[in-house]
C-alpha cells in the first residue's frame, strides 16, 4: 500500500496512510502516515468503537490538512488496551514448536509451488 | 506486563524475517526501501475535495463486487460506498487473528465515519467507490499493473485526496 501512496503522490493525489506497522510504512517512505499502534487488522480503530474510529479519521484529515514535507508521521494518542502483551504474542517463536513450524512451512511451500502452476500465485 | 513499554512498536520486518526463517524459507524477504518520498500538496481545501478510500482487503467470497470483478481477490477491484459492505475477505492477509477481528468492517475501511466527515463539511464528498489492491509479494506487479490501475480508477472518479487504509 505505501508503493501506492507514492505512487499516486507521484502524480498529483495527495494522499494520507493510515496504518499500524510503523517500520513497513517508514522504511518505504511515504508523504502522510498516521499511526495508530494497535495489532494489525483494525488501523482506524478498536471494533465497534465508534468515537475512537471518529477520532482516528479526523486526526487523518488533519494530517493532510497540516503536512508541509514528506515523510511526516503523527503518532495518535490511542493504545488498544492497557495489557500490550499481544506486542510479544505476535508471531511469536515457541522454541518448542520449531519443528511444527518447519513442517507448516514445508506444507506451505508445497502449496505455493501447486498455485505457481496453476498461475495463481499472488502473495497474500 | 511484560518488559516491553507502550511506546515501543512492534519491528514487523524483523518479526515476519525471524517466524519465516523458523518456517524453513531460506530467502528473507526485501521490503520496500526508499531514502527520498515524494509529496504531492492539496490541491483544494479539505472542504472542497473529493476522497478517495483503498483497502488491502478482498470482496467476501459468496458478495458480489460492483464492478463485477472475477472473484480471485488478488487483482485491484472496487466496491460501493453508497451501499457500504458489511463484510469483507481479510483471512488471507497477515493481521493480528490471536488478539483481534474483522467483522467491524469501519475498523479498517471507515466508510460511515468519512460520510460523517461529509455531513459536517470537512470534505466534500467521498467517491462513489472504494479500491481494493491486492497484497503482493512482488513489488514490480504493485508497481507496474496495481497502483497505476488505482490511479486510473481515481482519476475517473475525480479524487484530489486517497486515503489509504492498509490491514
Amino acid at each position: 500500500m505505501s508503493l501506492v501512496s507514492r505512487y499516486l503522490e507521484a502524480h498529483g493525489i495527495a494522499t494520507v496512510v493510515i496504518g499500524s506497522a510503523r517500520d513497513i510504512v517508514e522504511e518505504c517512505g511515504v508523504a502522510r502516515f498516521l499511526f495508530n499502534d494497535f495489532p494489525l487488522g483494525n488501523p482506524c480503530g478498536k471494533p465497534y468503537d465508534v468515537e475512537m474510529q471518529r477520532a482516528i479519521v479526523g486526526m487523518a484529515l488533519d494530517l493532510l490538512d497540516s503536512a508541509r514535507l514528506p515523510r511526516t508521521t503523527v503518532q495518535s494518542p490511542f493504545r488498544f488496551s492497557e495489557d500490550e502483551s499481544w506486542k510479544q504474542n505476535y508471531a511469536r517463536i515457541d522454541p518448542a514448536e520449531r519443528a511444527e513450524l518447519q513442517r507448516l512451512g514445508a506444507q506451505r511451500r508445497a502449496e505455493q509451488q501447486a498455485a505457481a502452476v496453476s498461475g495463481s500465485a499472488r502473495k497474500g | 506486563m511484560t518488559g516491553t513499554t507502550h511506546r515501543t512498536a512492534i519491528s514487523y520486518i524483523d518479526r515476519t524475517r525471524e517466524y519465516y526463517h523458523a518456517l524453513g524459507y531460506a530467502k528473507p524477504y526485501v521490503w520496500a526501501r526508499h531514502t527520498e518520498a515524494v509529496f504531492a500538496a492539496l490541491a483544494k481545501p479539505l472542504a472542497q475535495s473529493r476522497v478517495a478510500l483503498v483497502t488491502t482487503a478482498s470482496p467476501w467470497p459468496e458478495d458480489q463486487p460492483a464492478d463485477g470483478a472475477p472473484r480471485c481477490g488478488k487483482q485491484v477491484w472496487s466496491g460501493s460506498t453508497t451501499a457500504p459492505p458489511a463484510r469483507l475477505h481479510t483471512d488471507d492477509l497477515a493481521w493480528d487473528k490471536l488478539t483481534t477481528h474483522t467483522r467491524d468492517v469501519e475498523s479498517f475501511l471507515p466508510i460511515r465515519r468519512l460520510q460523517e466527515a461529509v455531513a459536517e463539511r470537512r470534505i466534500e464528498s467521498l467517491a462513489a467507490r472504494f479500491h481494493g489492491v491486492p497484497t503482493d509479494y512482488s513489488q514490480r506487479r504493485t508497481l507496474e499493473q496495481d497502483a497505476p490501475e488505482i490511479l486510473a480508477r481515481c482519476r475517473e472518479d475525480e479524487v484530489d485526496i486517497a486515503l489509504l487504509v492498509p490491514l
